[in-house]
């Protein structure tokens, strides 16, 4: 396996972990909706803590996102 | 192939007037995101000044710059309280640049040609210096309210003693990632939009260029995602700007009243 092949193949590995924080991201909405649903009236309350959740987990799938193009777009061959 | 579409070209910073202007050895060119950074602050003065006509009885613009102060006063009295009235010049400022330089960015002028627009947001250059500048302002307002007694931030009350070895490390080291991931989210969203819509876009034109069913077929689905995309676009910038500045408002929330 040549240098080139091995990054392109880090670089899919490492969007792996993008999917991984989708999983996140729709799990903190979800939990949001369901939560909503329940109890409409308390939801618009807690709409600031679910941005906030929001970002968090959003923040980690982006890093594993800006770790592939690291591989990509800096790593010299 | 005539040429490979490149998705990174985008962000290219050149000199609008083709050429580099040197002082002392700096590279002070005016650059396109100079351009679009001058346009963003065109676009505030003119929505703000036609906001503050100051009528008894308000028109939709001024109600429009009334209704974006009062949501930012809200964001501050809910997440600081009332000490939190000072800061809302700076979130507003922060949260209008944001969001406009965003949405500034997925404007989609290239239909009339050579009239791209650019993402001032989409380098780490620029959302750097803002997460840097809440981050100094929220060190600024520990130090000078607290002193030295703002270092119990990193000591949470409730934790048994013998924890504190473990919990002070990593609770400064979660407090100094705090101005990258600031910058880190808002640069890496706005690029990575940026990428997908420019990987469909050359979707489009390959496909037109193939011919054929097939060709044409491909074309009209990237085109059908790219109008998708834009909307969701459109949703991140503003959900970005928000979370911008929601984390500045909490970081603030946390330097003036220490837990």
């Amino acid at each position: 396996m040549t240098d080139l092949g091995a990054m392109y193949i880090g670089a899919g590995l490492a969007a792996i972990g993008v999917g991984l924080a989708a999983l996140g991201v729709g799990n903190v909405f979800g939990s949001f909706l369901e939560g909503a649903l329940r109890n409409p009236g308390a939801a618009d309350g807690q709409q600031g803590r679910l941005f906030i959740g929001f970002a968090a987990s959003e923040l980690l799938g982006l890093i594993a996102f800006v770790v592939a193009i690291l591989i990509l777009f800096v790593v010299k061959n | 192939m005539a040429g490979k579409i490149d998705p990174m070209e985008q962000f290219l910073v050149e000199p609008v007037l083709g050429r580099h202007i040197e002082l002392f050895g700096y590279d002070v060119s005016f650059t396109n995101s100079a351009l679009f950074m001058v346009v963003v602050f065109a676009l505030l003065f003119v929505f703000m000044w036609g906001g503050m006509k100051r009528q008894l009885v308000p028109g939709r613009w001024q109600v429009a710059a009334e209704s974006v102060v009062g949501f930012i006063d809200n964001m501050m009295q809910v997440n600081i309280g009332p000490e939190g009235k000072k800061f809302a010049p700076y979130i507003f400022s922060i949260f209008m640049f944001i969001l406009f330089a965003n949405l500034v960015g997925v404007l989609p002028l290239a239909i009339v040609p050579g009239l791209h627009t650019f993402a001032v947001t989409s380098h780490i250059t620029v959302t750097a210096v803002l997460a840097f500048l809440s981050f100094g302002i929220v060190l600024a307002v520990g130090f000078w309210k607290h002193g030295l007694h703002f270092f119990s931030l990193f000591v949470p009350h409730g934790a048994p003693g013998w924890l504190m070895p473990v919990i002070i490390p990593v609770e400064f080291v979660s407090f100094m990632v705090r101005p990258f991931s600031l910058g880190l989210r808002l640069f890496v969203a706005m690029t990575a939009g940026h990428i997908l819509l420019e990987v469909f876009g050359s979707f489009v034109v390959q496909g037109l260029n193939a011919g054929g069913g097939l060709g044409i077929l491909v074309s009209i689905l990237s085109f059908v995602m790219i109008i998708g995309v834009s909307a969701l676009e459109l949703l991140v910038c503003a959900i970005q700007a928000y979370v911008f500045a929601l984390l500045t408002s909490l970081y603030l929330n946390d330097a003036v009243h220490l837990h």
